[in-house]
């Protein structure tokens, strides 16, 4: 009896409760549950949208290149070898499919089998650990160099190692503009002193970066056999995308609010407390719209670098696939095509959400 | 009575001045702006003499060159000609013993309230522990009336609340003069009372020459011993001086129940629309 009583005092507290929640959110919660349902709604049918006109395109291509073979075939060798041809064709023979546009689901069995071979081949790096332990132990305890494994890198390796030179690329291109960027910032004498080298290197393709930066460090690494692509294509990402962090830096330490200054010399501030509480803090948010920039120019210039640097990444990834040109090379591209974006999406979805954390006025970020 | 009154007297009555009694002196000030058409001279023989202990506000029509003698005062503008002195030393450049309370609250956005004010504090008071100079900014949040915000960020706090910061920013250094550029300007009328009411409770206790520049005759009364107008430049100057007779400490009831203000209010009104 008394328990009942709890019971159903407890049960209404609970009604009570959400019947003050409903109150409290009145048709606010309802218009934004609806208007997201309705954002995510329109986000898929665009991407159904795309997809089906994707799927058209790849078959209007796909048509086209398997008409014109067997009007070949019918040319040159007549009617017999034109109808063998197409049987060919609609058989789903691999000798004789046309190479062109992938069609999605091609792409998605490419995606498929690529993560199966990247199981595959960790598998067999796991195997390979294993039976190495014993030796490498011994070559440790002998003070040599222990021995790894140098099979084929599979997917999930190559988009590793292209992540991995980007960041490189970018600690080089904070490292240097930063700084650069804050003394010329403070100093209108050398800002003037440094605009023409800046104007006249910031627009040079990153092939050209790549191609300076192979000269020096193939110098530099003279004699020496191990592997110098990810040094080389890490500076020469770094220097590609180093400018926009460097322009803005010097922007924003030059143009810091008036307002702020005539505090700093009212108060007399020296000149290390001016630059660390008032210059610094004032210009962050212009260095990390800066950083952003970088990065994604970053992302963007690694899969040209990395191809010429002949970088184990994406973009050697790439190229090798288009050079190879097996039958399912042109979805493989496709795939890393996605990868690549999707990667540089979420690298700038990560560069905004520390810029809205060192933004100290959230009004003015958009 | 106390000195302010006092000296105020000795100005008004015998048109004496002691030079003990002088804080801050402004002689024979010029002020010219080179532009490609010539020079353009915004203030030309500008004399003034503030008083220790006394509460100045500068009243005259927009662009006359008010903001310009206040930077030129806090050393934020160079002097042109003439000189200005603090206890007869000359002024060379910006320094905590002027204390500036900008039109805009100025406030380092990224620091909470407790660190504006500590930032000069710091800087002013280097020997003092680090506990004295936080009782020091504190004190003067308190002052203000922000005991509840001292870790709240500068962005975060509203355009009057940030105000008050810099009202207890600019006291807790300790300045020999507070300059004042139309510090209220920019809020609404129930914000801009009650700020006035806070500026002029502090100043009672720590008697800071002062001198303000405003718009509002109001406040200029309210809150002055003197009000200074000056005139529509270019070649701006001193056009006439009024003195206000209240009794300190004041109220706003009491200065509107007193039939002088509404002279002093014709006068000044009369000046500005002349």
């Amino acid at each position: 009896m008394e328990q009942e009583m709890v019971l159903k005092k407890e049960s209404n507290m609970v009604s009570n409760f959400k019947q003050t929640i409903l109150k409290l959110t009145p048709s606010m919660k309802k218009d934004g549950v609806f208007k997201s349902l309705k954002n995510t709604g329109i986000t898929l049918l665009s991407i159904l949208l795309f997809l089906g006109l994707w799927q058209m395109g790849s078959k209007a291509l796909y048509n086209k290149e398997a008409n014109y073979r067997v009007e070949k075939a019918l040319q040159e060798r007549g009617e017999e070898a034109a109808a063998a041809e197409r049987a060919c064709i609609e058989s789903g023979d691999s000798s004789c499919q046309p190479n062109t546009l992938p069609s999605p689901s091609q792409v998605w069995a490419s995606l498929q089998s690529l993560i199966a071979d990247h199981q595959v081949i960790s598998a067999d790096k796991a195997a390979f650990a294993e039976k190495m332990a014993v030796t490498n132990e011994k070559m440790i305890s002998q003070g040599k160099d222990t021995i790894v494994y140098t099979g084929r890198a599979s997917f999930v390796d190559i988009v590793l190692t292209s992540i991995k030179t980007v960041f490189a690329g970018f600690l080089l291109a904070m490292f240097i503009a930063v700084p650069i960027g804050i003394i010329i910032g403070l100093s209108p004498s050398l800002r003037s002193a440094f605009n023409w080298f800046i104007q006249i290197f910031k627009p040079v393709s990153p092939v050209v970066w790549y191609l300076l930066v192979f000269m020096i460090v193939k110098t530099l690494y003279i004699g020496d056999s191990s592997d110098n692509a990810f040094v080389i294509s890490f500076i020469s990402v770094g220097l590609c995308a180093m400018w926009a962090t460097l322009v803005n830096t010097a922007m924003g330490v030059a143009s810091v609010d008036k307002d702020y200054i005539n505090v700093a010399k009212v108060l007399k501030l020296g000149t290390f407390q001016k630059v660390f509480k008032v210059i610094l803090p004032s210009s962050l948010p212009l260095i990390f719209t800066g950083l952003r920039i970088t990065l994604s120019v970053a992302w963007m210039v690694l899969i040209a670098i990395e191809l010429l640097a002949q970088s184990q990444g994406l973009g050697l990834f790439v190229w090798e696939e288009f050079q190879n040109g097996a039958n399912d090379s042109n979805s493989k591209i496709i795939v890393a095509m996605f990868v690549i974006g999707i990667i540089g999406f979420l690298l700038d979805r990560l560069m905004l959400a520390v810029q809205n954390m060192v933004s100290f006025n959230k009004n003015e970020m958009a | 009575m106390n000195t302010a009154q006092q000296s105020n007297q000795t100005y008004s009555e015998n048109g004496i001045v002691y030079p003990s009694n002088i804080m801050l002196d402004l002689s024979n000030l010029k002020k010219v702006y080179p532009t490609p058409k010539g020079d353009y001279v915004v203030l030309e023989d500008l004399n003034l003499q503030i008083l220790k202990e006394e509460f100045v506000t500068i009243i005259g029509h927009s662009g006359c060159g008010k903001t310009t003698m206040l930077s030129m005062i806090a050393g934020l503008n160079e002097i042109s000609g003439g000189n200005i002195s603090v206890l007869g030393n000359p002024v060379k450049g910006p320094g905590p013993d002027r204390g500036v309370i900008f039109q805009s609250p100025s406030l380092m956005p990224w620091m909470s309230a407790l660190d504006n004010v500590l930032l000069g504090v710091n800087q002013v008071f280097p020997d003092a522990t680090k506990a004295q100079r936080q009782d020091v900014a504190k004190y003067y949040l308190h002052k203000v009336g922000l005991e509840d915000a001292f870790h709240k960020k500068a962005s975060e706090l509203s355009q009057g609340m940030q105000q008050r910061v810099g009202i207890a920013r600019a006291f807790a250094i300790k300045p020999k003069v507070l300059l004042l550029d139309e510090p209220f300007g920019m809020l609404d009328s129930l914000t801009r009372g009650e700020l006035q009411d806070i500026l002029i409770e502090i100043w009672n206790k720590e008697k800071i020459t002062a001198v303000m520049i405003t718009h509002d005759v109001d406040e200029a009364i309210f809150l002055a011993d003197r009000v200074i107008m000056m005139t529509s430049g270019p070649k701006a100057k001193i056009g006439d001086i009024l003195n206000i007779d209240f009794e300190r400490p004041r109220t706003r009831k009491s200065v509107l129940e007193n039939d002088d203000y509404y002279t002093y209010r014709k006068h000044l009104i009369d000046f500005l629309e002349h």
